[in-house]
C-alpha cells in the first residue's frame, strides 16, 4: 500500500508564471528507498515541498491534482499534522535552525510531539553523536560551518524518526567521508526500522547503492522511474545529463568502442570484480 | 600573485581557524583547496580579499599587504563567491543583482550594459534576468552569484564550494569555464570537497587540515593516496577506486579520470578479447 500517492499533480508558485511541476502521477511504497534526480530547477525541491505541505499551506500558490500523505490528503491537512509522519531535511541548513543551541534545535520537534522527557534526552543523544555533533551540543547554530549547520539539520530530523523521510540534497556541504557516514546512517534507518526515504541528489556514485529506485525530473516532469541500474542504462538518463556513476559509464564507454563486459555495475568494487576477473584470464 | 605568511587566524569566539599557514599561488595557477569540514578553507579564502585581517602573519595580494589595503580595493584583483549564494543577494533582479557592483566601481551605463549581457548570457541566465534571485533553485542561484562576480573581471577568482547544487551538465559546463578563465590568465582558486570534479579538472590541490597545510601537490599525486585522502576526510575518486580494486600489477592505480581509464583499459582487453 503506497504511503504517498500523487495524482496528476501541477503546482506554480504565486509569482510563477509557468507551473514548477506538471502532471506527476506518482506511487511511493511504505518503506522505499528512493532517489529523486534530474536537473537543476526540474521541480524536484518543489515537489519535495508538497509532501510536507509546505506547499501550497506555507508558499500559497496554485496546486491542482491529489496528493496524499501517510493516508492525510495534503491540502486539507495542516503542515504540524503532515510533520508529524514526514520530516525534511532543506538543501539549505539555514532555512531550517533557528534555536539558541544546537541541542535545542534537535529537541525541539520532539518537544512538540509531546514525548516523555527521557524519551526526547535519549533520542536527542543518540541523534547528536550518530551525526557526529555531541561535541557540538552547546554552540549556537549561527556560528557553525555550512557542513556542521547540515549535520544539526539531518539530526533534528532523525531525532524524530518520522514514518517518511524526504532529504534534499542533505551532505551537499559535508566533505565526503562525512557524506557517506551520514548516508550509511540514512540506510541503517531505512532498513532497521522501515522508514522511507525520499532523497534528492545530484552525486549519485555516493548513494545509488542504496536505492531501490530512482525517478529522474525534466522539466517539470517525471521522464525516468525504475531500478537504478536500468536508468543508468537508458539513452534518456545519458541525454538529460543525468550524473550516471562512474563504473557504469566505464562499462558503457568501453561497450561503445567494441568491448562488451556483459553487465554493467553502478559501484566501484563491482566493476573491480569484474575487471579482475576478466584481466585474471589475460594473465594465465 | 597571493602571497601567505605564517597566517594565523582566531575568530572572536575563541576559535582558533588557521595555526599558521604558508603558502605561493602564481598569477595564472589554478589551485584546488580540500579538507575535511572545519579545516580553515573558507577562513583562509577569506583573508584573499581582505574580508578577514590575520590575527598574526601576512597575506599579500600582488605585494600589497592585505592590512593595508580596504576590501574595495582588493575586490577589484579577488572577486570571493560564497559558498552560500544567499549571503550575496540583496537585489530584487537578476540583472540588478548582476549589475550592482559594477555601479559601485563606476563603471558607465554603456560598459555596464554590456558586461551584464555577457555575464548572463555565459552563464545561462538570460531567461532570468527580471526575476528575483530567490525564486531561483539551489542550482541556479549559485550561478547567478558567479555571473555578479564574473562580471567586473577580477584577475583573481576564488569560488567556495561551486560545485555544490549544481547537476552533472552544470558541472561538466562550470569545468570548462573554469579552464576557459584560466587559460585567459586568470587565477582561479576553488574551496571544494567535489573529488569527482577536481579528478575531472586537475588543478594543483592543497590540502588542508586543523588550520594547517597537510599536503600540497598536483591532483594525481595528492587524490591518489589513498591514506592521504583518508586522513583528509575525502575519499578516492571513483575511477581509482576501481583501479585500485582490480589489483592487477600490470595495471596503473593512479588513474584519475574515466577517459584515462577507458583508454587504459581498451588497450589491455582489446587484446584478449
Amino acid at each position: 500500500m503506497p504511503i504517498i500517492t500523487v495524482r496528476n499533480l501541477t503546482y506554480t508558485y504565486p509569482i510563477g508564471s509557468r507551473p514548477a511541476f506538471k502532471d506527476v502521477t506518482l506511487n511511493i511504497e511504505k518503506g522505499e528507498f528512493v532517489i529523486l534526480t534530474g536537473p537543476s530547477g526540474c521541480g524536484k525541491t518543489t515537489l519535495c515541498r508538497c509532501f510536507n505541505g509546505l506547499i501550497p499551506h506555507f508558499y500559497g500558490g496554485r496546486l491542482e491534482g491529489e496528493i496524499e500523505v501517510a493516508n492525510l490528503k495534503v491540502m486539507d491537512h495542516q503542515i504540524h499534522e503532515l510533520a508529524q509522519h514526514v520530516g525534511l531535511v532543506f538543501q539549505n541548513p539555514d532555512n531550517q535552525l533557528f534555536a539558541l543551541s544546537v541541542e535545542k534545535d534537535v529537541a525541539f520537534g520532539l518537544e512538540n510531539l509531546g514525548l516523555p522527557r527521557s524519551e526526547i534526552r535519549r533520542r536527542v543523544d543518540w541523534a547528536l553523536k550518530i551525526t557526529g555533533i555531541w561535541d557540538l551540543r552547546e554552540r549556537a547554530p549561527y556560528e557553525l560551518s555550512g557542513g556542521q549547520k547540515q549535520r544539526v539539520a539531518i539530526a533534528s530530523v532523525l531525532a524524530m524518526q518520522p514514518e517518511i523521510m524526504v532529504l534534499d540534497e542533505p551532505t551537499s556541504f559535508l566533505d565526503p567521508l562525512s557524506a557517506q557516514k551520514i548516508f550509511h546512517v540514512i540506510n541503517d534507518l531505512h532498513e532497521k526500522l522501515k522508514i522511507t526515504i525520499i532523497l534528492v541528489e545530484h552525486r549519485l556514485d555516493l548513494v545509488s547503492r542504496y536505492a531501490d529506485r530512482l525517478i529522474v525530473m525534466n522539466n517539470g516532469r517525471i521522464i525516468l522511474d525504475g531500478e537504478p541500474r536500468r536508468v543508468f542504462n537508458s539513452d534518456e538518463a545519458r541525454l538529460v545529463g543525468v550524473g550516471i556513476p562512474k563504473a557504469t559509464r566505464l562499462f558503457q564507454m568501453l561497450k561503445s568502442r567494441g568491448i562488451d563486459l556483459g553487465e554493467t555495475p553502478i559501484m566501484a568494487e563491482e566493476a573491480s570484480a569484474i575487471l579482475r576477473e576478466v584481466l585474471k584470464y589475460d594473465r594465465s | 600573485m597571493i602571497e601567505v605568511k605564517n597566517l594565523h587566524y582566531v575568530y572572536p569566539n575563541g576559535i582558533e581557524a588557521l595555526r599558521g599557514v604558508s603558502l605561493t599561488i602564481e598569477d595564472g595557477e589554478f589551485v584546488a583547496i580540500m579538507g575535511q569540514n572545519g579545516a580553515g578553507k573558507t577562513t583562509l579564502i577569506k583573508h584573499f580579499n581582505g574580508l578577514l585581517k590575520p590575527t598574526e602573519g601576512d597575506v599579500l595580494i600582488d605585494g600589497v599587504n592585505t592590512k593595508e589595503a580596504s576590501v574595495a580595493s582588493l575586490a577589484r584583483k579577488v572577486g570571493l563567491v560564497f559558498q552560500n549564494p544567499d549571503n550575496q543577494f540583496f537585489c530584487e533582479t537578476v540583472e540588478k543583482e548582476v549589475s550592482f557592483a559594477l555601479r559601485n566601481f563606476g563603471f558607465d551605463e554603456e560598459s555596464i550594459r554590456r558586461r551584464v549581457d555577457w555575464a548572463l548570457n555565459l552563464l545561462d541566465l538570460s531567461r532570468y534576468r527580471d526575476v528575483s534571485p530567490f525564486m531561483l533553485s539551489g542550482g541556479e542561484r549559485k550561478r547567478v552569484a558567479l555571473a555578479s562576480i564574473l562580471v567586473w573581471d577580477p584577475k583573481i577568482i576564488v569560488l567556495d564550494e561551486p560545485t555544490i547544487g549544481q547537476d552533472y551538465s552544470q558541472k561538466e559546463r562550470l569545468r570548462q569555464f573554469i579552464l576557459q578563465l584560466n587559460m585567459q590568465g586568470k587565477t582561479v582558486i576553488i574551496v571544494t570537497h567535489d573529488v569527482e570534479f577536481v579528478a575531472d579538472c586537475k588543478p594543483r590541490v592543497i590540502l588542508m587540515a586543523n588550520g594547517k597545510v597537510k599536503a600540497d601537490g598536483d591532483a594525481r599525486e595528492i587524490l591518489t593516496d589513498a591514506d592521504l585522502v583518508n586522513q583528509s576526510s575525502l575519499v578516492l575518486p571513483e575511477v581509482t577506486k576501481i583501479f585500485m580494486g582490480i589489483d592487477d600489477p600490470g595495471l596503473d592505480k593512479n588513474v584519475l579520470d574515466i577517459y584515462e581509464a577507458s583508454n587504459i583499459l581498451y588497450e589491455r582487453l582489446r587484446r584478449i578479447k
